[in-house]
């Protein structure tokens, strides 16, 4: 331990912290900008400055070590002076009309010009050349409005093993961004929108469907039904002064019905019939392999995150047949929609219009997905993210906190406990083990509250390891069998993982990938500011809805039931192949 | 076929042949097994790359960034931050303006924009027929001379623009040496 003091303070803090870990300890703020958790600080931003007794020139408290007996001024003028210096220089050669920017809710550059009471910024400095790139259908980069703080750089590397983004160029022409000043669509992005999460400004945005949604409610002849992915549930209060990891799924479907859907309906729905096709695609893989002895990709790899199967055609093309055929939630129920229930309710499919409600930019990208359609229909029309959904609510004057708790709508609304932990990291296997399970076994999976607590949390790569025994005689064939599934989420893990089982072979059956820290709570179009904590409480938040529900497992939701007696027939089924079911393709880097 | 030599295009024969790409490439990827594994390894291998090319093409760059296991964006953002480097072939001759203090006080800017309107190429560009490459230079020392234009290693002081046109001439005509002159010599 070493003795520090800071401001008129004395601690005792670990040998090699920072400055602004010890800072932090106490209760003391220091502002920051570049820096970002569990990142190795990088000292770019200069935000964080302090003084330290005997230096000669002050300190970013992020990248300064402490040493026995240092003496910090985190709040002297000498300090503030240097850090609104910081601000200045940052706002002159940023380019942006705060109240026409997406970011005017939740500016960290806005928030400490306030804190350091810059008042004017006195000259304009040099700029890159200004240039939007709106190319991709998940996000537009504004150059004009980036402070260079690289923190998408950090996360599209480090974190998403992309690295789609570095600075080019030096000095006041530097530009964050691909390689030769190509936009995003051009190089091996994969929409994540991990970079836009976490920039504290508006140079990385969502881009926006809000326009083409308010024109399609406000259409007569048009019917405008909803989804809304599971992850938003635990996440959209926070944009209306909720804390992390309160659940809002009864007001988010008043207020859903409040801006005018025909229909408010749940992608967990799908993630239901999701778990019941993808189910059966790999017990009959393993049918495949151990009982016809035919050669079959395995392990299977989970396909609901369009950001991971972008990452798998861009990067790893040998693991596509291993790819579930299942189209994801979102594309599945505007499959359904389009089909089953236009039918129910006596519509053409192109009068029905279907919107999403996704954490995620990538859902943009696949929804876009030129297969993703059947007899020329879009599967599904617009996709909002969750902060584009909140702007709506607010647009609309929705008093958001006042509302009622209502249900979602039939028949497209009704859901299991394993539908709602598809929101996070883990969910989608223990989802799948509920079901496959029981359909092997006729017994509940035996495990304590049905939660399979090795694939939990929040470590990168994780695995669980189930003995089958006791099966019916049809799956005979899995007894004794030990079932071996993994678990990652970032696609910096799932770099790692694959290239392991690349170079050692794969002991699992079953894997399930997600794009982002977290999984879907931890999306790149969730309320900001998404860390570790807030990560957790959502995922706290999402487990409480599964337990609260009596029907906790995927096969027993009526309305999918009634789904497969009435239109679909049987899983893995004809009219299942047609709509259900997609094909993956190698894309070049 | 002879081997090529260590670190320089066109060969030392003093004749004007060139080596064929297929040479260039295996020696690029050469360059990258001698310093892959090296820290700190990434810039020599890219100065190489640049001797034996001329420039650092887009395949040079991408095949550099897959040998050393980063990516292109990294490479391309190293490639852009040094100003030694260059993705695009340069001209026989570099006509960098001082835009220091001193001379862009002193109308450097008007010279630039008369080089760009006599040229017809922006900053960082090179023109067709790979005669001229036009750069901004900062301070080279000259500033009591204000303007200041130089040429491959030839200083111009006191650029008037009227005058830019008649000086691209002279260049062509020999008064200044060609770059390709001066590596064979
Ligand atoms: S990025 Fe922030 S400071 Fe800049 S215009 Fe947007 S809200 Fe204002
Ligand atoms: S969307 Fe994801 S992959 Fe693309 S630049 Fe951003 S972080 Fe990188
Ligand atoms: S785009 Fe945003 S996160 Fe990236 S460097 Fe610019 S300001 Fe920072
Ligand atoms: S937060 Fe310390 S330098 Fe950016």
């Amino acid at each position: 331990m070493l003795n520090v003091t800071v401001n008129t303070q004395k601690i005792q803090v670990p040998e090699g912290s920072t400055i602004l870990q010890a800072a932090r300890q106490m209760g003391v703020s220091i502002p920051t900008l570049c820096n970002l958790e569990k990142r190795e600080a990088i000292g770019a931003c200069r935000v964080c400055l302090v003084e330290v007794e005997g230096a000669r020139i002050l300190q970013a408290a992020c990248s300064t070590p402490v040493h026995e007996g240092m003496v910090v001024r985190t709040h002297s003028a000498q300090a503030r002076a240097a850090r609104r210096q910081v601000v200045e220089m940052l706002l002159s050669e940023h380019d942006g009309n705060c109240p026409t920017c997406d970011r005017s809710g939740d500016c960290e550059l806005r928030a400490l010009a306030e804190e350091m009471g810059v008042s004017q910024v006195p000259f304009e400095g040099m700029r890159a050349k200004p240039h939007i790139d709106d190319s991709t259908p998940a996000l537009v980069r504004d150059n004009s409005k980036c402070i260079k703080c690289r923190r998408c750089v950090t996360v599209c590397s480090e974190v998403q093993g992309v690295g789609a983004l570095f600075p080019q160029g030096r000095g006041f022409q530097t530009v964050i961004g691909p390689a030769f000043t190509r936009d995003l669509a051009e190089v091996a992005c994969v929409q994540c929108g991990q970079c836009a999460a976490v920039c504290p400004v508006g140079a990385i945005v969502e881009k926006s469907c809000i326009p083409q949604v308010w024109k399609a409610i406000e259409n007569p002849h048009l019917h405008v039904v909803v989804q809304t992915a599971p992850a938003i549930r635990a996440a959209l209060g926070e944009c209306f002064g909720y804390e992390p990891g309160t659940r809002v799924t009864g007001k988010m479907a008043a207020a859903l019905r409040r801006l005018g859907f025909d229909g408010v309906f749940d992608t967990n729905f799908t993630a239901d019939l999701t778990i019941l096709e993808e189910g059966t695609e790999l017990l009959t893989r393993l049918k495949t392999a151990l009982v016809d002895k035919q050669p079959v990709a395995l392990p299977m790899f989970t396909s609901c995150s369009p950001g991971w199967i972008n990452f798998a055609e861009f990067y790893f093309p040998q693991f596509l047949p291993n790819i579930s055929t299942c189209k994801s939630p979102q594309q599945m129920f505007g499959a359904v929609a389009k089909s089953y229930y236009a039918q129910k309710i006596g519509r053409k499919p192109e009068e029905i219009v279907v919107v999403s409600v996704m954490p995620c930019t990538a859902k943009k990208f696949e929804a876009q997905r030129p297969e993703m359609e059947s007899h020329g229909v879009r599967d599904v029309d617009y996709v909002l993210t969750t902060r584009e959904l909140a702007k709506m609510i607010k647009e609309a004057g929705i008093d958001f906190r006042a509302l009622p708790d209502e249900p979602m709508d039939a028949p497209l609304g009704l859901s299991s406990g394993a539908a709602d932990i598809f929101a996070n990291t883990g969910g989608v296997m223990e989802a799948a083990l509920r079901t496959a399970y029981e359909i092997v076994t006729g017994r509940e999976l035996p495990v304590a509250n049905l939660h399979v607590s090795a694939i939990a949390g929040l470590a990168g790569v994780k695995e669980a390891a189930l003995t089958i025994t006791g099966t019916k005689p049809e799956w005979n064939f899995l007894e004794g069998v030990e079932l071996k599934v993994a678990v990652s989420h970032g696609l910096g893990n799932t770099r790692r993982l694959l290239e392991h089982i690349k170079a050692h072979g794969s002991p699992y059956h079953f894997i399930e990938v997600m794009t982002c820290p977290g999984g879907c709570i931890g999306g790149g179009g969730q309320p900001r500011f998404t860390d570790d904590a807030v990560r957790l409480k959502r995922i706290g938040a999402i487990y409480s809805e599964d337990e609260s529900k009596k029907m906790r497992k995927s096969h027993e939701n009526p309305d999918v039931q009634k789904l497969y007696t009435e239109f679909l027939g049987k899983p893995l089924g004809e009219k299942s192949h047609h709509l259900l079911h997609t094909k993956y393709a190698h894309k070049a880097k | 076929m002879t081997s090529l030599p260590a670190s320089a295009a066109p060969c030392s024969c003093a004749c004007s042949c060139e080596p064929s790409e297929t040479e260039m490439f295996a020696r690029l990827d050469e360059v990258i097994s001698e310093y892959r594994e090296k820290p700190g390894g990434l810039i020599p291998a890219l100065q190489t790359a640049q001797s034996v090319f001329g420039y650092l093409p887009e395949t040079v760059i991408r095949r550099i960034a897959e040998g050393f296991g980063k990516t292109v964006s990294e490479v391309a953002g190293v490639v852009t931050f040094y100003s030694f480097f260059t993705l695009h072939p340069r001209g026989k001759y570099l006509v960098r303006v001082c835009l220091g203090t001193a001379c862009y006080v002193r109308g450097g800017k008007d010279v630039l924009d008369a080089f760009k309107k006599k040229l017809q190429i922006e900053v960082g560009e090179t023109t067709p027929d790979r005669q001229f490459s036009l750069e901004v230079g900062r301070c080279f020392g000259a500033c009591g001379m204000a303007p200041v234009v130089m040429v491959n290693d030839t200083v111009y002081q006191r650029v008037k623009p009227a005058r830019v046109g008649e000086m691209v001439n002279q260049i062509v005509a020999g008064a200044v040496v060609a770059a390709s002159e001066k590596e064979h010599t």
